[in-house]
């Protein structure tokens, strides 16, 4: 399959610090390739040096078949950027913002013309066009950007945490606009942390801690590699002294979150049976997601 | 030490839809901003020129009004080109983060802070001909060299922006311009032969004045609008560019150095 992102040994520290520690990664055509990370992972380092923007203290990045940073304003002729936060321009109109960011691609203004109407339909924004950005919904924004990564017309597009901070309407929107940038043929590289997205998004996802890549795989794949195919989460003020007793005898392993006791087991009928007789604990039993494998890999300590 | 961050500036002409996108901007704020470029130093020219002129016989060999108008498109040329540099400049890299958004596609930092002195030193040349009209109505310059004016402000504009671009790469707030401006920009305004001839300060302080790019920009300035061509001319353009070159390389290396984090 095509390399359309190709990556060997990065590296990058500040201050003394690895921020990303050996990173080896290798994005297809046409595929929706997912990073998850909790915060500090090294997910938004790592997709600058992708485009050339910091340099790499160590390491080997191509995209689009052209060695980055030596040629990255070639390539990012091809690329389109969601970032994190919005930057859309303020002063302006809708239309205006994607306008204005053709012609940093090189584009002739009779060219974006052309082009902002398709944008906008694919946004959701054709009434919008002559708005002020200020005027804009967060959901609005966030399509707008990226409508606006598109007007180049990109064979690859990066999203750093597209859906933070959007309601659920409009994070669907949002993802369903991103299959259909799949089906039209374009790679996509995202970073998130909401597991739901990037079970739904990606073929495939690489999880990433302390600058390093600790798993990698399609959602099916991680989840089958790392952890047990069923979960009993059990909830109640006594789940805790239930669990230091019996957990063990029925699940593989068991973590303790609060007042709830997460147990991973290859069979949850023995556990299940037993938790119908405890009247003081509630339960709920589910398969493994990829939110359980994010957790164990990373563990369960907030990151700040 | 990373010696990228040291490379001379690779220039190419993708700056120019950067230039653009500050000029669609201002297009939108036009009449404030013309307002704005000519209320301050108009009043003070004004103000100063018959209030003070009235007392004063002639200074340089010319009505005080006449001093002062050379002195006037000088200031106001620094204060708008500073003022760009500083407070629009960082809002567009920090605030909005326009930087960012540009940086996302084949535009390099050195097309964006080259954007950022010209479009600066663009802002200079529409106030400094904004107050240059207002002189030509009033009659206080009957030169056609005053003409030269016109590239004049473009050339402060270039110097100011590029050393203000120095302070809106170490700025961690708006706050810190305030160092800048009463530090630097108001006592430039004092030293420099705005208001009355250098040669009438002490010994020390004609010293400092001499280093100062406002000097050298009222050394051009003064004669051009009473239709004499400059002593030393070369030397006082000489400094001016000095200027603009030491600022855009430190800018930009400090520039680079910020956003390389």
């Amino acid at each position: 399959m095509q390399s359309i992102i190709q990556v060997t040994g990065l590296q990058k520290s500040y201050a003394g610090q690895r921020v990303v520690d050996g990173l080896d990664l290798s994005i297809h055509k046409g595929e929706c390739f997912g990073l998850l990370g909790p915060n500090g992972a090294g997910k938004t380092t790592t997709l600058r040096m992708l485009l050339g923007l910091i340099a790499p203290d160590a390491g080997e990045v191509t995209l689009l078949g052209l060695p980055v940073p030596q040629a990255a304003r070639e390539a990012r002729i091809r690329v389109g950027v969601v970032p994190q936060m919005d930057n859309l321009d303020p002063d302006f109109t809708v239309a205006e913002n994607l306008l204005v960011y053709g012609r940093y691609f090189g584009l002739t203004d009779g060219e974006v013309e052309a082009r902002i109407p398709s944008l906008l339909e694919f946004a959701n924004l054709t009434n919008k066009r002559d708005a002020k950005v200020p005027t804009l919904s967060g959901g609005m924004k966030r399509r707008l950007t990226l409508a606006r990564a598109l007007v180049n017309d990109p064979d690859v597009i990066f999203l750093d945490e597209p859906t933070t901070g959007l309601d659920p309407q409009a994070r669907h929107l949002i993802w369903q606009r991103l299959r259909e940038l799949t089906q039209q043929g374009k790679t996509l590289l995202l970073t998130t942390h909401f597991m739901d997205e990037a079970e739904r998004l990606c073929h495939r996802l690489a999880v990433m801690d302390n600058g390093r890549l600790i798993s990698q795989g399609s959602p099916r794949e991680l989840i089958e590699q790392n952890i047990e195919p069923q979960v009993v989460e059990v909830f109640g003020e006594t789940s805790a002294e239930w669990a230091n007793e019996h957990a063990a005898k029925y699940a593989q392993r068991f973590e303790l979150s609060g007042e709830s006791a997460f147990c991973y087991v290859q069979d949850a009928q023995p556990l299940v049976a037993h938790l119908q007789a405890q009247s003081a604990l509630r339960y709920v039993h589910r398969p493994a997601n990829l939110e359980d494998v994010f957790l164990k890999l990373t563990g369960r300590e907030m990151r700040e | 030490m990373n010696m990228q961050e040291f490379a001379l500036p690779r220039f190419s002409l993708r700056f120019f839809p950067i230039w653009q996108r500050h000029w669609l901007v201002w297009k939108k704020i036009a009449a404030a901003s013309i307002m704005g470029h000519l209320a301050d130093p108009v009043i003070y020219m004004l103000g100063l020129g018959y209030g003070l002129g009235s007392l004063l016989p002639e200074m340089g060999g010319m009505s005080y009004m006449a001093f002062l108008a050379a002195g006037t498109v000088c200031y106001s040329t620094m204060n708008s080109a500073s003022f760009e540099a500083l407070y629009s400049g960082f809002a567009r890299m920090h605030e909005q983060r326009t930087w960012e958004a540009i940086l996302n596609t084949p535009i390099s930092l050195d097309d964006v802070v080259l954007s950022e002195i010209l479009w600066a030193a663009t802002k200079s040349l529409m106030s400094g001909v904004a107050v240059l009209v207002v002189i030509w109505l009033l009659g206080l310059s009957h030169s056609l060299m005053s003409l030269w004016m016109i590239p004049l402000a473009l050339l402060i504009g270039l110097a100011f922006a590029a050393i203000g671009l120095i302070m809106t790469a170490l700025a961690p707030a708006y706050d810190f311009f305030m160092y800048y401006f009463t530090l630097v920009i108001t006592p430039m305004m004092l030293l420099c032969g705005v208001f009355f001839p250098v040669t009438q300060l002490p010994e020390s302080a004609q010293m400092v004045a001499s280093v100062l790019p406002l000097t050298h920009a009222i050394d051009l300035a003064r004669p051009l609008m009473n239709g004499t061509v400059p002593p030393q001319a070369l030397l006082h353009i000489g400094v001016l560019l000095a200027y603009t070159l030491f600022g855009f390389y430190v800018s930009l290396v400090l520039f680079r150095r910020r956003l390389s984090k």
